[in-house]
């Protein structure tokens, strides 16, 4: 019992030290966003002098912010719509029906959670050439769909396979349709693991930078991680700007994780656990 | 339901019902084919690929394993690839240190309830939000030599002799992205820890409490074996992220490894090969590129098909 007594102040001094390590960075970027350049080449560690937002309004014309912007909510908002209806209707025919070649599918499908799809960008680069997709926003939806489909199935066959059929069976007996069953019937039950799925595809589409880093060049067409890339390369003295750039890239996520933090925590990690 | 009078109504539902069932097989189409052509095939053709000799992004002859030959002997490929490899290895250790070591430590203080322990898992979880590129640019400008928050910091502290050219010197700029690495992970990990520690059943400890066992014994018989599988979750997830290192070291140094291919990984290196200086660049050598993805693909599945294997045996013991 000594023990606790002596190490218990040891362990607050830590957890809290590491703590005040991963939250003070963002802090100073969210701070220095408000200083102008020479304000933070003399004194970088200070709080801005004044909470002016000349910072933003260069960044706005140095950078479309607004369009990458809305290319980014483009892409997220239809990447995670076609994950949820794609990965809803295969879990459902994996969970609830039992052909023989049911496992392999589903295999079949858990295997792309693993799989290092980076590897194949060269293919791929060809295969967005062929289809015409190259500087197309839909060249990156098709690839966040197509990554965000395993651990999706994933996640929704496990809850599929806790529900009871009971509901199901009545319906059917009534004349509805798989389709319909589907859509009336247990979609309704299931919005907690779809509120999952929605949460870890979101952060993915809306934080990625490797593809669009491949597939799109046309500056108009980008999204904000890439167009991170072109601030920081054409714009790299302005560090009042780079700032205001990193600060408003990040904070649509950040305010989305303090509606809902729990949800946040529990949906990112449950892809490895469940 | 009505009941069905008519022979001939009874044979109609007869029929609208067999496509209602067959219409069953239509649902894992959408998901499987823009599964099946967006990874499965990509996939597929890289290993092709890694067997042809290539001008550009156009095909040539076949050359059998010529492109592994060349990766494995050649220089300065062969170089290049065993530096990369060292860089990975190197990676995936100080992950482990720093970013798992750490996150068992931080879920454990946690998990004993310490006051204000949602302030700590939502601070440790912040930086986790960011993109990787942001991360990667944020933290270029705080290691910055000149105006840097980092060597300002260690200039007030009376630390001058620390102050250091990070991401310039190549004997701590790979250190210095690892460890920016971990500090955007570490929250991921102390989650994942702290599940595991959650689903050990209170009973053990209180047994454990009367058998008169103290804290850290408590720590090595009891949390340690529960803990296995949280150990391997997170053991794997790092192996696979550090050997396709990619985003965080592109957004600090480039895909050059600057300085002198010291932050080299194996993921930059094959960029490099498949794409030139940039994407669409000029020097390319898709072969060689290829044959590297493929070895990669080879070193991951192996390590992929462990952690599979574990979550199947997990299912079957729920």
């Amino acid at each position: 019992m000594n023990h606790t007594i002596w190490t218990r102040p040891f362990y607050y001094v830590f957890a809290f030290l590491i703590a005040t390590i991963s939250i003070y960075p963002i802090l100073l970027m969210i701070l220095s966003s408000f200083k102008t350049s020479a304000e933070i080449f003399t004194s970088p560690l200070s709080l801005p002098k004044t909470f002016n937002l000349d910072t933003y309004r260069n960044l706005l014309e140095m950078i479309p912010f607004t369009t990458y912007f809305m290319n980014s909510v483009f892409v997220s908002v239809i990447s995670v719509l076609l994950i949820l209806i794609t990965s809803s209707l295969a879990a459902f025919y994996i969970a609830r029906f039992t052909f023989v070649w049911n496992n392999i599918i589903f295999f079949f499908f858990l295997m792309g959670m693993m799989l290092p799809i980076k590897l194949g960008i060269v293919p791929l680069f060809i295969l967005m050439k062929d289809l015409n997709l190259l500087n197309s926003l839909w060249s990156l939806i098709f690839m966040y769909v197509a990554t965000g489909i395993p651990l999706s199935i994933l996640i929704l066959t496990g809850f599929f396979r806790t529900m009871p059929r009971e509901l199901e069976e009545a319906a059917r007996i009534d004349g509805a349709g798989n389709l319909r069953i589907l859509w009336n019937v247990v979609l309704p039950l299931m919005r907690p693991a779809l509120g999952t799925v929605m949460i870890i595809q979101f952060i993915q589409s809306w934080n990625d930078f490797f593809f669009p880093l491949i597939f799109i060049t046309d500056d108009l067409k980008k999204t904000i991680p890439v167009g991170m890339l072109s601030l920081f390369g054409e714009y790299s003295a302005d560090w009042g700007a780079l700032f205001a750039g990193l600060t408003l890239a990040s904070l649509p996520m950040i305010v989305l994780f303090f509606i809902a933090s729990k949800q946040f925590m529990e949906g990112l990690t449950q892809g490895a656990i469940k | 339901m009505k009941p069905a009078t008519n022979p001939n109504s009874v044979v109609k539902m007869k029929k609208e019902r067999n496509w209602k069932r067959w219409t069953i097989h239509l649902f894992p189409i959408p998901a499987l084919l823009i599964y099946g052509l967006f990874i499965v095939y990509p996939l597929f053709a890289a290993l092709t690929y890694s067997f042809f000799d290539w001008k550009g992004i156009v095909r040539g002859e076949f050359v059998g394993l010529k492109n592994f030959k060349d990766l494995f002997t050649l220089e300065p490929f062969s170089g290049l690839f065993w530096g990369a490899f060292g860089h990975n290895i190197l990676y995936f250790v100080l992950q482990m240190i720093f970013q798992n070591g750490l996150a068992f430590i931080l879920a454990y203080i946690i998990y004993k309830k310490v006051k204000g322990s949602e302030f700590l898992k939502i601070a440790y979880f912040l930086p986790r939000l960011l993109s990787v590129i942001v991360v990667g640019f944020l933290w270029k400008l705080i290691l910055n030599p000149n105006y840097g928050a980092l060597n300002v910091i260690l200039e007030k502290l009376g630390l001058e002799q620390l102050q250091k050219a990070w991401l310039g010197d190549p004997d701590t700029a790979l250190i210095s992205i690892i460890l920016v690495n971990c500090w955007y992970g570490i929250g991921f990990g102390v989650l994942i820890f702290l599940a595991g520690l959650q689903s050990i059943p209170k009973e053990l400890f209180e047994a454990g409490k009367l058998d008169g066992a103290d804290g850290l014994s408590m720590i090595r018989k009891i949390v340690l074996p529960l803990m296995v599988p949280s150990f391997m979750i997170m053991t794997v997830l790092t192996f696979i992220q550090s050997f396709e290192a990619f985003e965080l070291v592109y957004a600090m140094q480039g895909s050059q490894g600057e300085p002198y291919h010291s932050t080299d990984t194996l993921a930059i290196y094959f960029y490099r090969l498949a794409f030139g200086g940039s994407a669409g660049g000029s020097t390319t050598a898709v072969g060689l590129g290829s044959a590297l993805a493929v070895v990669l693909f080879l070193f991951i599945s192996f390590f992929t098909a462990l952690y599979l294997r574990y979550m199947q045996k997990k299912q079957v013991d729920m």
